[in-house]
């Protein structure tokens, strides 16, 4: 942001019980820009009492296995212990704070601090560091640590974990609830469908930087009005429009959601009326893209869109599967990580289909690229505006609960209840 | 040796396919793939893992069309321009006649009314057959270094 204090109109708000709307169906543009407001986030909901997703079993299969991922900004390294757990701590020396770990994965025995040489075991416990004792010289001892220089207390910074269906949760909290209560029992059925009892696999890595808020990313999933207009393929190929059975669901206190439909034949009809991106002579050169072929998991629905509260996208999207994890980056950008994964009893040809369709999703997707870049675009319009603007979300009302149908934003709604009521706004 | 796909004809051949693309003519670029070819972008880091997702991976000149037609008329994106800097191939000839070859490329992109910016940095690993019209490719697997995308990859590398 340039010097925003130099225009009066725009500068940060002085307090932000500004917000006084009463409800959350209109956001103040500050919720995306202030940079206090972001601080308060960071503390509250990603080194709170909220489960952080880190990453996936399948990319640390064995002992010593690890990789590096992010609670909020904090840097973690999350790591395959010999009795098959898993630890998440902060990649921070406990000595001088160096963020010593700069492998995004490898296979380790201990860590070592590269300054000093301070030794870490595997679950983050601090093994030993040089000269502890001193230096003998001439009979005399020279220097060390005070006789009162307790090891256990000089570990790395270690998480809570949870684990569930091959997915790995953090928290810095002891407050946070368990992973089930935390889910809550409206949206954990949905979490069931896709991973429970199976095993997964590693499909690979996309990252991307987007220069908007990180809620900007929650709010995407949480908007069923829109795919069905900016993106083509969904609306030309029926795989997300209002004409859709679909239902809205979300758990008690607004702050999880999951999008549920059944794609139809697309086609024309009055939901395409005077929609300009839907294009009725489309059709694929290679129709290979959209190869689609139904699950026996997927009992009825097609797409699920799942967000979990603050961290984590969950994509089922045909046969399209992938996690998607937000790691914010400053109230105007966040980087955006997707993992796609299948499942271990894959035929060949299913894994194909599931990397055929990646195609679609991703940085360089067929319909999520236009995400990125509108979110892109609804950060400078705030910027540009300032503190005083606000959007507008009341599609379906001003209320907030679940629908069984797509017009609506409901969901949204419900975040930023939940985001507005915890952070005392 | 096939002097169809000697070290001046390879490097013509990018030459001009960074011209097609930095000039944004996207209808040509399919022309120089064959129409059975393999085109990838791929993250190092999914490459030197052996891992196969690509950011995208485009099977022959359907598919290659059809991510033409979503450049024109189905992405919505903010429009940039592309300058791409691809440096010499480091060819090898095969006894079937193919060449492998190996170019380093860096992409920057500009916003109209904005400053240049580092794009995308990494490496074309191609295999190329002789053709009566030159040299064309049967893959080309951009495996870039700069893993964070910038936001969003429209048009190809
Ligand atoms: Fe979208």
């Amino acid at each position: 942001m340039n010097a925003p204090h130099r225009n009066p109109e725009n500068r940060i708000p002085e307090a932000v019980s500004r917000w006084a709307e009463p409800g959350s169906s209109r956001i103040p543009y500050w919720a995306y820009t202030d940079p206090d407001i972001y601080q308060r986030e960071l503390q509250y909901f990603f080194y709170g009492p909220h489960w952080c997703y880190v990453g996936l079993e399948a990319e640390i299969p064995a002992f010593g296995d690890y990789r590096l991922s992010f609670v909020g900004e904090r840097q973690v390294i999350v790591v395959r212990q010999r009795d098959g757990e898993i630890a998440v701590m902060e990649n921070r020396c406990a000595h001088r704070g160096v963020r010593f770990c700069q492998q995004q994965r490898g296979k380790a025995r201990s860590f070592v601090c590269p300054y000093h040489q301070w030794t870490y075991k595997l679950n983050g416990d601090l093994a030993g560091l040089p000269f502890r004792q001193g230096v003998e010289r001439d009979g005399e001892k020279q220097g060390g640590m005070p006789a009162d220089f307790d090891m256990k207390a000089h570990g790395l910074v270690k998480l809570r974990v949870a684990r569930y269906g091959g997915l790995i949760f953090a928290s810095f909290s002891d407050q946070t609830p368990s992973f089930e209560e935390y889910i809550g029992p409206a949206v954990m059925p949905w979490l069931d469908r896709i991973f429970k009892g199976r095993e997964l696999t590693l499909l690979g890595v996309n990252r991307q930087r987007i220069p908007g808020n990180w809620k900007l990313m929650m709010e995407n999933i949480k908007d069923p009005y829109h795919p069905g207009l900016l993106h083509t393929w969904f609306v030309t190929f029926g795989l997300w429009r209002a004409d859709q059975r679909s239902r809205m669901v979300m758990d008690e206190h607004g702050r999880h959601a999951v999008m549920i439909s059944q794609r139809n034949q697309g086609g024309a009809s009055d939901v395409t009326q005077g929609v300009t991106s839907f294009k009725a002579d489309m059709a694929l050169n290679d129709p290979r893209l959209l190869d689609v072929v139904p699950e026996p998991w997927w009992n009825g629905p097609s797409v699920t869109m799942i967000t979990l509260f603050p961290s984590l996208i969950i994509q089922q999207q045909v046969n399209s599967l992938s996690t998607r994890h937000i790691v914010p980056a400053g109230p105007g950008a966040f980087d955006f990580i997707w993992t796609h994964f299948g499942f271990k009893d894959d035929s060949e040809e299913m894994t194909q289909r599931r990397l055929r369709q990646a195609n679609l999703f991703g940085p360089a997707g067929f319909v999520s690229a236009d995400d990125g870049e509108v979110i892109e675009l609804s950060q400078d319009g705030f910027r540009q505006r300032g503190a005083d603007g606000s959007t507008l979300c009341e599609l379906d009302g001003r209320d907030v609960a679940p629908t069984e149908h797509m017009v609506t934003e409901t969901l949204i709604r419900g975040m930023y209840g939940y985001w507005r009521k915890e952070l005392g706004l | 040796m096939s002097s169809a796909l000697d070290q001046a004809a390879i490097d013509r051949f990018n030459a001009r396919y960074a011209a097609c693309l930095d000039a944004g003519e996207f209808d040509a670029w399919p022309d120089f793939f064959l129409p059975d070819a393999m085109y990838k972008i791929v993250a190092r880091e999914n490459y030197d893992a052996g891992l196969p997702l690509c950011i995208l991976a485009l099977e022959g000149h359907g598919m290659l069309r059809d991510r033409v037609y979503g450049i024109k008329n189905t992405l919505y994106h903010a429009p940039y321009y592309q300058r791409h800097v691809i440096g010499t191939a480091l060819l090898e000839h095969h006894t079937d006649g193919s060449a492998t070859a190996e170019a380093n490329y860096a992409v920057f992109r500009t916003r109209p009314g904005g400053i240049s910016e580092v794009f995308n940095v990494g490496r074309y690993i191609d295999r190329f057959k002789a053709t009566p019209e030159g040299p064309k490719l049967a893959e080309r697997i951009c495996v870039f270094d700069s893993e964070m995308i910038l936001n969003s990859l429209i048009y190809p590398l």
